[in-house]
Protein backbone atom coordinates (compact mmCIF):
# COMPACT_ATOMS: atom_id res chain seq x y z
CA UNK A 1 0.00 0.00 0.00
CA UNK A 2 2.55 2.53 1.58
CA UNK A 3 4.00 2.14 -2.55
CA UNK A 4 1.55 2.96 -4.46
CA UNK A 5 1.23 6.97 -3.49
CA UNK A 6 4.77 7.87 -4.68
CA UNK A 7 4.78 5.56 -7.92
CA UNK A 8 1.94 7.87 -8.17
CA UNK A 9 2.77 10.95 -7.87
CA UNK A 10 6.53 10.70 -8.65
CA UNK A 11 6.10 12.65 -12.12
CA UNK A 12 4.84 15.66 -9.68
CA UNK A 13 7.15 15.76 -6.61
CA UNK A 14 9.94 13.77 -4.68
CA UNK A 15 8.86 10.95 -1.89
CA UNK A 16 9.50 13.12 1.17
CA UNK A 17 7.24 10.79 3.35
CA UNK A 18 10.05 9.55 5.69
CA UNK A 19 10.95 13.32 6.12
CA UNK A 20 7.62 14.73 7.00
CA UNK A 21 6.83 11.55 9.20
CA UNK A 22 9.98 12.34 11.48
CA UNK A 23 9.81 16.11 11.45
CA UNK A 24 5.95 15.14 12.40
CA UNK A 25 7.15 12.56 15.29
CA UNK A 26 9.55 15.25 16.59
CA UNK A 27 7.00 18.39 16.64
CA UNK A 28 4.56 16.29 18.90
CA UNK A 29 7.34 14.63 20.82
CA UNK A 30 8.38 18.48 21.45
CA UNK A 31 4.73 19.67 22.64
CA UNK A 32 4.36 16.57 25.08
CA UNK A 33 7.59 17.29 26.37
CA UNK A 34 6.57 21.04 27.01
CA UNK A 35 3.55 20.14 28.48
CA UNK A 36 5.20 18.39 30.81
CA UNK A 37 7.44 20.59 31.80
CA UNK A 38 4.51 22.95 33.06
CA UNK A 39 3.96 20.32 35.27
CA UNK A 40 6.93 19.74 37.02
CA UNK A 41 7.10 23.73 39.22
CA UNK A 42 3.64 22.50 40.24
CA UNK A 43 4.98 19.08 41.89
CA UNK A 44 7.50 21.00 43.31
CA UNK A 45 6.36 23.41 44.93
CA UNK A 46 3.58 21.31 46.07
CA UNK A 47 5.79 18.35 47.36
CA UNK A 48 8.15 21.02 48.67
CA UNK A 49 4.93 22.88 50.67
CA UNK A 50 3.53 19.46 51.86
CA UNK A 51 7.13 18.09 52.69
CA UNK A 52 7.84 21.29 54.76
CA UNK A 53 4.64 22.11 55.93
CA UNK A 54 3.12 18.96 56.99
CA UNK A 55 4.65 17.93 59.96
CA UNK A 56 4.68 21.60 61.05
CA UNK A 57 1.64 21.59 60.79
CA UNK A 58 0.50 18.18 62.39
CA UNK A 59 3.44 18.12 64.67
CA UNK A 60 1.53 21.27 66.37
CA UNK A 61 -2.21 20.24 65.52
CA UNK A 62 -4.37 21.73 66.82
CA UNK A 63 -2.51 24.09 68.92
CA UNK A 64 -1.47 25.52 65.55
CA UNK A 65 -4.96 27.11 64.88
CA UNK A 66 -5.58 28.79 68.02
CA UNK A 67 -3.82 32.35 69.55
CA UNK A 68 -0.33 33.18 69.57
CA UNK A 69 1.54 32.52 72.82
CA UNK A 70 4.82 33.25 74.01
CA UNK A 71 6.14 29.99 72.73
CA UNK A 72 5.30 31.00 68.89
CA UNK A 73 2.71 32.86 66.54
CA UNK A 74 0.71 30.43 65.60
CA UNK A 75 -2.06 30.90 62.68
CA UNK A 76 -5.67 32.21 64.10
CA UNK A 77 -5.15 35.56 64.07
CA UNK A 78 -3.97 35.57 60.67
CA UNK A 79 -6.41 33.31 59.31
CA UNK A 80 -9.37 35.36 61.10
CA UNK A 81 -7.45 38.28 59.19
CA UNK A 82 -7.42 37.11 55.76
CA UNK A 83 -10.70 35.89 55.81
CA UNK A 84 -11.78 39.40 56.95
CA UNK A 85 -10.01 40.96 54.16
CA UNK A 86 -11.57 38.24 51.56
CA UNK A 87 -14.98 39.61 52.67
CA UNK A 88 -13.88 43.36 52.48
CA UNK A 89 -12.48 42.60 49.19
CA UNK A 90 -15.80 40.52 47.99
CA UNK A 91 -17.98 43.68 48.74
CA UNK A 92 -15.68 45.89 46.93
CA UNK A 93 -14.62 43.53 44.08
CA UNK A 94 -17.51 41.42 43.35
CA UNK A 95 -20.36 43.95 42.98
CA UNK A 96 -18.72 45.99 40.33
CA UNK A 97 -16.41 42.89 38.67
CA UNK A 98 -19.78 40.89 38.36
CA UNK A 99 -22.16 44.10 36.87
CA UNK A 100 -19.20 45.29 34.96
CA UNK A 101 -18.70 41.81 33.66
CA UNK A 102 -22.53 41.57 32.73
CA UNK A 103 -22.37 45.39 31.31
CA UNK A 104 -19.55 44.02 28.51
CA UNK A 105 -21.22 40.54 27.54
CA UNK A 106 -24.78 42.48 27.03
CA UNK A 107 -23.84 46.19 26.10
CA UNK A 108 -20.33 46.11 25.71
CA UNK A 109 -20.07 46.10 21.59
CA UNK A 110 -19.11 50.18 22.11
CA UNK A 111 -16.58 52.24 22.90
CA UNK A 112 -17.12 52.35 26.26
CA UNK A 113 -17.33 48.15 26.25
CA UNK A 114 -13.96 48.07 24.46
CA UNK A 115 -12.13 50.69 26.79
CA UNK A 116 -13.38 48.85 29.95
CA UNK A 117 -12.45 45.60 28.32
CA UNK A 118 -8.61 47.15 27.31
CA UNK A 119 -8.64 48.93 31.11
CA UNK A 120 -9.81 45.78 33.32
CA UNK A 121 -7.40 43.69 30.80
CA UNK A 122 -4.02 46.03 32.17
CA UNK A 123 -5.83 45.92 35.81
CA UNK A 124 -5.56 42.22 35.61
CA UNK A 125 -2.11 42.06 35.26
CA UNK A 126 -1.09 45.12 37.47
CA UNK A 127 1.56 44.12 39.79
CA UNK A 128 -0.03 43.56 42.76
CA UNK A 129 1.99 45.59 44.63
CA UNK A 130 0.77 49.01 42.72
CA UNK A 131 -2.79 48.36 43.96
CA UNK A 132 -1.51 48.39 47.76
CA UNK A 133 0.12 51.73 46.89
CA UNK A 134 -3.06 52.85 45.58
CA UNK A 135 -5.08 51.76 48.49
CA UNK A 136 -2.30 53.29 50.96
CA UNK A 137 -2.55 56.25 49.14
CA UNK A 138 -6.56 56.80 49.13
CA UNK A 139 -6.99 55.38 52.51
CA UNK A 140 -3.89 55.09 54.95
CA UNK A 141 -2.33 58.46 53.83
CA UNK A 142 -5.77 60.58 54.31
CA UNK A 143 -7.03 58.63 57.72
CA UNK A 144 -3.55 58.33 59.37
CA UNK A 145 -4.38 54.71 60.50
CA UNK A 146 -3.43 51.51 59.07
CA UNK A 147 -6.87 49.54 58.21
CA UNK A 148 -8.81 46.45 57.10
CA UNK A 149 -10.11 48.24 54.92
CA UNK A 150 -7.25 49.54 52.97
CA UNK A 151 -5.94 45.75 52.56
CA UNK A 152 -9.69 44.60 51.60
CA UNK A 153 -9.61 47.97 48.69
CA UNK A 154 -6.28 46.39 47.31
CA UNK A 155 -7.31 42.94 47.46
CA UNK A 156 -10.43 44.22 45.64
CA UNK A 157 -8.56 45.99 43.24
CA UNK A 158 -6.61 42.79 41.72
CA UNK A 159 -9.97 40.82 42.12
CA UNK A 160 -12.63 42.93 40.31
CA UNK A 161 -10.79 42.50 36.66
CA UNK A 162 -10.19 38.45 36.80
CA UNK A 163 -14.18 38.70 37.79
CA UNK A 164 -14.88 41.32 35.15
CA UNK A 165 -13.64 38.65 32.12
CA UNK A 166 -14.77 35.33 33.89
CA UNK A 167 -18.38 36.85 34.05
CA UNK A 168 -18.53 38.54 30.80
CA UNK A 169 -16.72 35.22 28.74
CA UNK A 170 -19.68 33.20 30.54
CA UNK A 171 -22.56 35.57 29.77
CA UNK A 172 -22.08 35.73 26.50
CA UNK A 173 -22.41 32.17 26.26
CA UNK A 174 -25.90 32.33 26.81
CA UNK A 175 -27.66 31.48 23.56
CA UNK A 176 -29.20 35.01 22.13
CA UNK A 177 -32.42 32.99 21.58
CA UNK A 178 -32.86 32.92 25.39
CA UNK A 179 -32.81 36.97 25.43
CA UNK A 180 -34.83 36.70 22.48
CA UNK A 181 -37.11 34.58 23.99
CA UNK A 182 -37.50 36.92 27.36
CA UNK A 183 -37.54 40.28 25.20
CA UNK A 184 -40.57 38.60 23.02
CA UNK A 185 -42.50 38.15 25.96
CA UNK A 186 -42.50 41.82 26.46
CA UNK A 187 -39.80 41.40 29.72
CA UNK A 188 -37.66 44.42 30.07
CA UNK A 189 -33.87 44.26 29.33
CA UNK A 190 -32.67 44.27 32.94
CA UNK A 191 -35.19 41.74 33.93
CA UNK A 192 -34.46 39.75 31.21
CA UNK A 193 -31.00 39.58 32.29
CA UNK A 194 -31.94 38.99 36.06
CA UNK A 195 -34.07 36.24 35.80
CA UNK A 196 -32.86 34.31 32.18
CA UNK A 197 -29.34 35.40 31.32
CA UNK A 198 -27.49 35.18 35.06
CA UNK A 199 -29.41 32.08 36.11
CA UNK A 200 -28.05 30.37 32.83
CA UNK A 201 -24.89 31.69 33.77
CA UNK A 202 -24.82 31.74 37.77
CA UNK A 203 -22.58 28.47 37.85
CA UNK A 204 -19.92 30.56 35.12
CA UNK A 205 -20.26 33.58 37.50
CA UNK A 206 -19.55 31.57 40.83
CA UNK A 207 -16.48 29.68 38.76
CA UNK A 208 -15.21 33.13 38.35
CA UNK A 209 -15.56 34.53 42.12
CA UNK A 210 -14.05 31.46 43.00
CA UNK A 211 -10.71 32.25 40.61
CA UNK A 212 -10.76 35.66 41.86
CA UNK A 213 -10.75 34.76 45.40
CA UNK A 214 -8.09 32.40 44.72
CA UNK A 215 -6.10 35.52 42.92
CA UNK A 216 -5.65 37.26 45.84
CA UNK A 217 -5.97 34.93 49.13
CA UNK A 218 -2.30 34.85 49.26
CA UNK A 219 -1.18 38.01 48.29
CA UNK A 220 1.36 39.76 50.55
CA UNK A 221 2.77 42.86 49.04
CA UNK A 222 -0.40 44.87 48.73
CA UNK A 223 -0.79 44.42 52.77
CA UNK A 224 2.40 45.21 54.35
CA UNK A 225 1.73 48.90 53.83
CA UNK A 226 -2.12 48.68 54.36
CA UNK A 227 -2.89 46.56 57.01
CA UNK A 228 0.61 45.61 58.27
CA UNK A 229 0.38 42.79 60.45
CA UNK A 230 0.19 42.37 64.17
CA UNK A 231 0.55 40.16 66.90
CA UNK A 232 -2.90 40.85 68.57
CA UNK A 233 -5.20 39.71 66.22
CA UNK A 234 -8.26 41.86 64.76
CA UNK A 235 -8.08 45.36 67.30
CA UNK A 236 -10.41 47.81 65.40
CA UNK A 237 -11.30 49.17 62.13
CA UNK A 238 -8.35 51.83 62.53
CA UNK A 239 -5.97 49.36 63.74
CA UNK A 240 -3.37 46.94 61.74
CA UNK A 241 -4.57 44.05 60.87
CA UNK A 242 -2.51 39.77 60.93
CA UNK A 243 -2.91 37.98 57.67
CA UNK A 244 -1.64 35.05 56.79
CA UNK A 245 0.27 35.93 54.16
CA UNK A 246 2.10 38.50 56.00
CA UNK A 247 2.59 36.11 59.15
CA UNK A 248 4.35 33.57 56.80
CA UNK A 249 6.64 36.68 55.53
CA UNK A 250 7.23 37.62 58.97
CA UNK A 251 8.24 34.67 60.17
CA UNK A 252 10.42 33.72 57.58
CA UNK A 253 12.43 36.99 57.85
CA UNK A 254 12.70 37.13 61.64
CA UNK A 255 11.57 33.46 62.97
CA UNK A 256 10.81 33.29 66.39
CA UNK A 257 13.68 31.07 67.21
CA UNK A 258 16.16 31.23 64.73
CA UNK A 259 17.41 27.20 65.14
CA UNK A 260 13.60 25.97 64.28
CA UNK A 261 13.47 25.66 60.52
CA UNK A 262 10.42 27.92 60.37
CA UNK A 263 7.43 25.39 61.47
CA UNK A 264 4.76 27.95 61.55
CA UNK A 265 6.03 29.64 58.58
CA UNK A 266 5.81 26.56 56.89
CA UNK A 267 2.62 25.57 58.43
CA UNK A 268 1.06 29.22 57.11
CA UNK A 269 2.55 28.16 53.51
CA UNK A 270 0.72 24.76 53.39
CA UNK A 271 -2.67 26.25 54.57
CA UNK A 272 -2.87 28.94 52.11
CA UNK A 273 -1.65 26.47 49.39
CA UNK A 274 -4.28 23.95 50.52
CA UNK A 275 -7.00 27.21 50.46
CA UNK A 276 -6.08 28.12 46.88
CA UNK A 277 -6.05 24.58 45.13
CA UNK A 278 -9.38 23.56 47.12
CA UNK A 279 -10.81 26.84 45.83
CA UNK A 280 -9.51 26.10 42.25
CA UNK A 281 -10.63 22.41 42.48
CA UNK A 282 -14.25 23.48 43.86
CA UNK A 283 -14.32 26.14 40.57
CA UNK A 284 -13.80 22.91 37.98
CA UNK A 285 -16.47 21.34 39.92
CA UNK A 286 -19.51 23.83 39.72
CA UNK A 287 -17.83 23.84 35.60
CA UNK A 288 -17.82 20.14 34.83
CA UNK A 289 -21.62 20.63 36.20
CA UNK A 290 -22.24 22.92 33.80
CA UNK A 291 -21.19 21.27 31.25
CA UNK A 292 -22.81 18.20 32.29
CA UNK A 293 -25.89 20.08 32.11
CA UNK A 294 -25.23 20.96 28.80
CA UNK A 295 -24.83 24.76 29.70
CA UNK B 1 -55.69 43.34 -0.87
CA UNK B 2 -53.26 45.82 0.16
CA UNK B 3 -54.59 49.06 1.48
CA UNK B 4 -53.55 52.49 1.26
CA UNK B 5 -51.60 54.31 3.87
CA UNK B 6 -53.65 56.06 6.07
CA UNK B 7 -56.11 53.01 6.23
CA UNK B 8 -58.57 53.41 8.71
CA UNK B 9 -57.82 51.86 11.74
CA UNK B 10 -57.84 47.93 11.73
CA UNK B 11 -58.88 46.08 14.52
CA UNK B 12 -55.96 43.58 15.92
CA UNK B 13 -55.15 43.32 12.39
CA UNK B 14 -51.77 44.07 11.53
CA UNK B 15 -50.91 46.34 8.59
CA UNK B 16 -47.08 47.19 7.39
CA UNK B 17 -46.68 50.22 5.69
CA UNK B 18 -44.05 50.62 3.45
CA UNK B 19 -41.25 49.04 5.29
CA UNK B 20 -37.60 48.61 4.77
CA UNK B 21 -35.37 46.79 7.23
CA UNK B 22 -31.63 47.32 7.29
CA UNK B 23 -28.68 45.29 9.21
CA UNK B 24 -25.80 48.61 9.09
CA UNK B 25 -25.36 49.51 5.47
CA UNK B 26 -27.44 46.15 4.25
CA UNK B 27 -30.61 46.52 2.76
CA UNK B 28 -32.52 43.32 3.61
CA UNK B 29 -35.95 44.38 3.24
CA UNK B 30 -37.22 46.47 0.66
CA UNK B 31 -40.75 48.84 0.64
CA UNK B 32 -43.23 45.81 1.75
CA UNK B 33 -46.54 47.12 2.26
CA UNK B 34 -48.77 43.99 3.54
CA UNK B 35 -51.47 43.75 5.54
CA UNK B 36 -52.28 40.65 8.27
CA UNK B 37 -55.98 39.78 8.25
CA UNK B 38 -57.26 39.47 11.91
CA UNK B 39 -57.69 36.03 13.06
CA UNK B 40 -56.71 34.20 10.24
CA UNK B 41 -53.49 32.79 9.85
CA UNK B 42 -50.94 34.31 7.33
CA UNK B 43 -47.58 32.46 6.19
CA UNK B 44 -44.93 33.85 4.39
CA UNK B 45 -43.03 31.91 1.86
CA UNK B 46 -39.89 32.38 0.39
CA UNK B 47 -36.39 30.76 -0.80
CA UNK B 48 -33.49 31.48 2.00
CA UNK B 49 -32.35 35.09 3.07
CA UNK B 50 -35.39 36.49 1.24
CA UNK B 51 -35.77 38.79 4.59
CA UNK B 52 -38.94 36.49 5.65
CA UNK B 53 -37.50 36.12 9.53
CA UNK B 54 -36.31 39.92 9.12
CA UNK B 55 -39.73 41.23 8.30
CA UNK B 56 -41.43 38.61 10.92
CA UNK B 57 -38.61 40.50 13.67
CA UNK B 58 -39.86 44.44 12.90
CA UNK B 59 -43.42 43.10 13.86
CA UNK B 60 -42.67 42.74 17.32
CA UNK B 61 -39.77 45.23 17.17
CA UNK B 62 -36.99 42.79 18.17
CA UNK B 63 -34.88 43.60 14.42
CA UNK B 64 -33.68 46.53 16.94
CA UNK B 65 -32.12 44.42 19.10
CA UNK B 66 -29.45 43.22 16.39
CA UNK B 67 -26.36 45.93 17.32
CA UNK B 68 -27.07 47.78 13.31
CA UNK B 69 -30.25 47.08 12.84
CA UNK B 70 -32.70 49.71 11.53
CA UNK B 71 -36.10 49.84 10.42
CA UNK B 72 -37.77 52.89 7.91
CA UNK B 73 -41.60 52.71 7.65
CA UNK B 74 -44.45 51.80 9.72
CA UNK B 75 -46.21 48.55 11.32
CA UNK B 76 -49.60 49.24 12.61
CA UNK B 77 -51.13 47.42 15.29
CA UNK B 78 -54.83 48.29 15.81
CA UNK B 79 -54.42 51.28 13.96
CA UNK B 80 -51.70 52.70 16.10
CA UNK B 81 -47.87 52.93 14.87
CA UNK B 82 -45.41 50.65 17.02
CA UNK B 83 -42.61 52.41 15.18
CA UNK B 84 -44.03 55.92 16.56
CA UNK B 85 -41.67 58.03 18.28
CA UNK B 86 -43.56 57.59 21.80
CA UNK B 87 -44.32 53.39 21.09
CA UNK B 88 -42.54 51.45 23.71
CA UNK B 89 -40.73 48.46 21.78
CA UNK B 90 -41.27 46.57 25.51
CA UNK B 91 -45.09 46.84 25.72
CA UNK B 92 -45.43 46.20 21.85
CA UNK B 93 -43.93 43.12 22.57
CA UNK B 94 -46.25 41.90 24.86
CA UNK B 95 -49.14 42.44 22.56
CA UNK B 96 -47.07 40.47 19.90
CA UNK B 97 -46.16 37.49 20.99
CA UNK B 98 -43.32 35.02 19.22
CA UNK B 99 -42.47 31.72 18.61
CA UNK B 100 -38.78 30.92 17.70
CA UNK B 101 -36.87 28.66 15.20
CA UNK B 102 -35.57 26.18 17.90
CA UNK B 103 -37.36 26.16 21.15
CA UNK B 104 -35.96 28.38 23.54
CA UNK B 105 -37.20 27.59 26.98
CA UNK B 106 -35.46 29.07 29.63
CA UNK B 107 -33.25 26.58 30.87
CA UNK B 108 -33.65 27.33 35.04
CA UNK B 109 -37.10 27.20 34.65
CA UNK B 110 -39.80 24.60 35.72
CA UNK B 111 -42.27 23.85 32.93
CA UNK B 112 -44.85 25.70 34.82
CA UNK B 113 -42.42 28.82 35.48
CA UNK B 114 -42.10 28.52 31.91
CA UNK B 115 -45.64 29.47 31.09
CA UNK B 116 -46.05 32.17 33.72
CA UNK B 117 -42.88 33.26 33.26
CA UNK B 118 -44.04 36.46 30.74
CA UNK B 119 -46.44 37.03 33.42
CA UNK B 120 -44.09 37.20 36.44
CA UNK B 121 -41.28 39.04 34.94
CA UNK B 122 -43.37 41.64 33.94
CA UNK B 123 -44.97 41.48 37.23
CA UNK B 124 -48.81 40.97 36.45
CA UNK B 125 -49.58 37.75 37.80
CA UNK B 126 -51.43 37.30 41.45
CA UNK B 127 -50.81 33.86 42.87
CA UNK B 128 -53.95 32.94 43.03
CA UNK B 129 -54.51 33.00 39.43
CA UNK B 130 -50.84 30.98 38.17
CA UNK B 131 -52.13 28.01 38.09
CA UNK B 132 -55.32 28.33 35.84
CA UNK B 133 -53.18 30.74 33.89
CA UNK B 134 -50.52 27.34 32.96
CA UNK B 135 -53.52 24.89 32.84
CA UNK B 136 -55.25 27.47 30.33
CA UNK B 137 -51.82 27.87 28.38
CA UNK B 138 -50.57 24.15 28.31
CA UNK B 139 -54.34 23.23 27.23
CA UNK B 140 -54.12 25.84 24.44
CA UNK B 141 -50.76 25.22 23.46
CA UNK B 142 -51.85 20.98 23.70
CA UNK B 143 -49.61 19.99 25.89
CA UNK B 144 -51.53 20.30 29.64
CA UNK B 145 -52.00 16.32 29.09
CA UNK B 146 -48.61 15.26 28.26
CA UNK B 147 -47.16 17.26 31.21
CA UNK B 148 -49.69 18.12 34.12
CA UNK B 149 -47.88 15.35 36.44
CA UNK B 150 -44.39 17.05 36.13
CA UNK B 151 -45.21 20.92 35.94
CA UNK B 152 -42.05 21.31 38.68
CA UNK B 153 -40.10 19.32 36.08
CA UNK B 154 -37.27 21.41 34.37
CA UNK B 155 -38.24 22.18 30.89
CA UNK B 156 -35.63 21.20 29.51
CA UNK B 157 -36.51 17.29 30.34
CA UNK B 158 -38.89 17.63 27.87
CA UNK B 159 -38.50 16.76 24.09
CA UNK B 160 -38.19 19.55 20.95
CA UNK B 161 -41.49 18.82 20.11
CA UNK B 162 -43.01 19.21 23.59
CA UNK B 163 -40.56 22.29 24.42
CA UNK B 164 -41.35 24.01 21.31
CA UNK B 165 -45.63 23.81 22.26
CA UNK B 166 -44.02 24.54 25.79
CA UNK B 167 -42.72 28.12 24.17
CA UNK B 168 -46.10 28.68 22.28
CA UNK B 169 -48.04 27.91 25.83
CA UNK B 170 -45.54 30.91 27.31
CA UNK B 171 -46.21 32.99 24.29
CA UNK B 172 -49.76 32.30 24.74
CA UNK B 173 -49.77 33.05 28.47
CA UNK B 174 -49.42 36.67 28.22
CA UNK B 175 -52.40 36.83 25.93
CA UNK B 176 -50.98 38.46 22.88
CA UNK B 177 -53.17 39.94 20.30
CA UNK B 178 -50.58 38.39 17.56
CA UNK B 179 -48.82 35.45 17.37
CA UNK B 180 -45.35 35.51 15.54
CA UNK B 181 -44.13 31.93 14.53
CA UNK B 182 -40.45 31.92 13.09
CA UNK B 183 -40.04 28.34 11.19
CA UNK B 184 -41.47 27.05 14.52
CA UNK B 185 -40.78 23.25 12.97
CA UNK B 186 -38.29 23.77 11.57
CA UNK B 187 -36.10 21.78 14.58
CA UNK B 188 -38.74 19.26 14.47
CA UNK B 189 -38.79 15.98 13.50
CA UNK B 190 -42.28 15.21 11.31
CA UNK B 191 -44.68 13.68 13.98
CA UNK B 192 -43.98 16.79 16.57
CA UNK B 193 -44.25 18.89 13.14
CA UNK B 194 -47.68 17.76 13.07
CA UNK B 195 -48.40 18.65 16.11
CA UNK B 196 -47.53 22.17 15.97
CA UNK B 197 -49.66 22.57 12.83
CA UNK B 198 -52.61 21.07 14.44
CA UNK B 199 -51.90 23.62 16.89
CA UNK B 200 -51.90 26.06 14.68
CA UNK B 201 -55.23 25.23 13.24
CA UNK B 202 -56.72 24.88 16.41
CA UNK B 203 -55.26 28.48 17.14
CA UNK B 204 -56.38 30.30 13.96
CA UNK B 205 -59.83 32.13 14.94
CA UNK B 206 -58.46 33.45 17.84
CA UNK B 207 -55.50 35.02 16.95
CA UNK B 208 -53.92 36.82 14.58
CA UNK B 209 -50.81 34.59 13.44
CA UNK B 210 -48.09 35.22 10.74
CA UNK B 211 -45.79 32.21 10.15
CA UNK B 212 -42.67 32.08 8.31
CA UNK B 213 -41.81 28.64 6.80
CA UNK B 214 -39.75 27.11 4.44
CA UNK B 215 -42.15 24.51 3.49
CA UNK B 216 -44.52 25.18 1.06
CA UNK B 217 -46.78 22.77 1.83
CA UNK B 218 -46.65 24.20 5.37
CA UNK B 219 -48.09 26.98 4.00
CA UNK B 220 -50.62 25.44 2.53
CA UNK B 221 -51.91 23.31 4.81
CA UNK B 222 -52.18 26.08 7.29
CA UNK B 223 -52.60 29.35 6.18
CA UNK B 224 -55.72 31.19 5.05
CA UNK B 225 -53.11 33.52 2.85
CA UNK B 226 -49.93 34.11 1.65
CA UNK B 227 -47.16 36.09 0.83
CA UNK B 228 -43.84 34.84 -1.27
CA UNK B 229 -40.88 37.10 -0.67
CA UNK B 230 -37.60 36.43 -2.75
CA UNK B 231 -34.74 38.70 -3.44
CA UNK B 232 -34.38 40.87 -5.95
CA UNK B 233 -31.30 40.08 -8.48
CA UNK B 234 -30.34 43.53 -9.32
CA UNK B 235 -29.59 44.96 -5.41
CA UNK B 236 -30.27 41.99 -3.48
CA UNK B 237 -32.24 42.58 -1.11
CA UNK B 238 -35.88 40.80 -0.19
CA UNK B 239 -38.87 41.89 -1.70
CA UNK B 240 -42.44 41.02 -1.14
CA UNK B 241 -43.31 39.66 -5.00
CA UNK B 242 -46.94 38.80 -4.48
CA UNK B 243 -49.66 37.64 -1.58
CA UNK B 244 -53.13 36.94 -1.73
CA UNK B 245 -55.70 33.76 -0.28
CA UNK B 246 -53.29 30.88 0.05
CA UNK B 247 -55.38 28.95 -2.47
CA UNK B 248 -55.09 31.46 -5.13
CA UNK B 249 -51.15 31.65 -4.20
CA UNK B 250 -50.79 28.08 -4.81
CA UNK B 251 -53.37 27.22 -7.77
CA UNK B 252 -52.93 30.30 -9.94
CA UNK B 253 -50.30 33.37 -8.77
CA UNK B 254 -50.45 36.79 -10.91
CA UNK B 255 -46.94 36.75 -10.84
CA UNK B 256 -44.56 34.27 -12.89
CA UNK B 257 -41.80 33.80 -10.32
CA UNK B 258 -44.52 33.09 -7.80
CA UNK B 259 -45.85 30.25 -9.81
CA UNK B 260 -42.06 29.22 -10.47
CA UNK B 261 -41.50 29.07 -6.79
CA UNK B 262 -44.49 27.23 -5.45
CA UNK B 263 -44.20 24.51 -8.69
CA UNK B 264 -40.64 23.86 -7.38
CA UNK B 265 -38.93 25.48 -10.52
CA UNK B 266 -36.39 27.48 -8.47
CA UNK B 267 -35.59 27.88 -4.69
Amino acid sequence: MATQAPTRTNSIMRDNYGRRRVVNRIMVGLLCLCAIITLVPLFAVGGYVVREGWPALVGQFPGIFTAPSPEGGELLYGLEGTALLIAIACAIGLPIGILSGIYLAEFGRNRLGDTVRFMSDVLAGLPSIVAGIVAYSIVVLTTHHYTPFAGGLALGLLMFPTVTRATEGVVRLVPDTLREGGLALGVSRWRTIVSVIIPASLSGIITGVVLGIARVAGETAPLIFTVLGNLNGFSGWDQPLPALPLQIYQDFINPQDPNQDYPVGYAGVLVLFLFVVLLNLGARAVAARRMARGR
Amino acid sequence: MIAQADAPSITRALFVDRLHAYYGAKHAVKEVTLRFEPRAVTAIIGPSGCGKSTLLRCLNRLHEVIAGARVEGKVLLDGENIYAAAADAVRIRRRVGMVFQRPNPFPTMSIQDNVTSGLRLTGRLRGAVQREVVETSLRAAALWDEVKDRLKAPATSLSGGQQQRLCIARALAVQPEVLLMDEPCSALDPIATLKVEELIAELRGHYTIVIVTHNMQQAARVSDNTAFMMIDMEDRTGILVEEGPTKVMFSKPKDKRTEDYVTGRFG
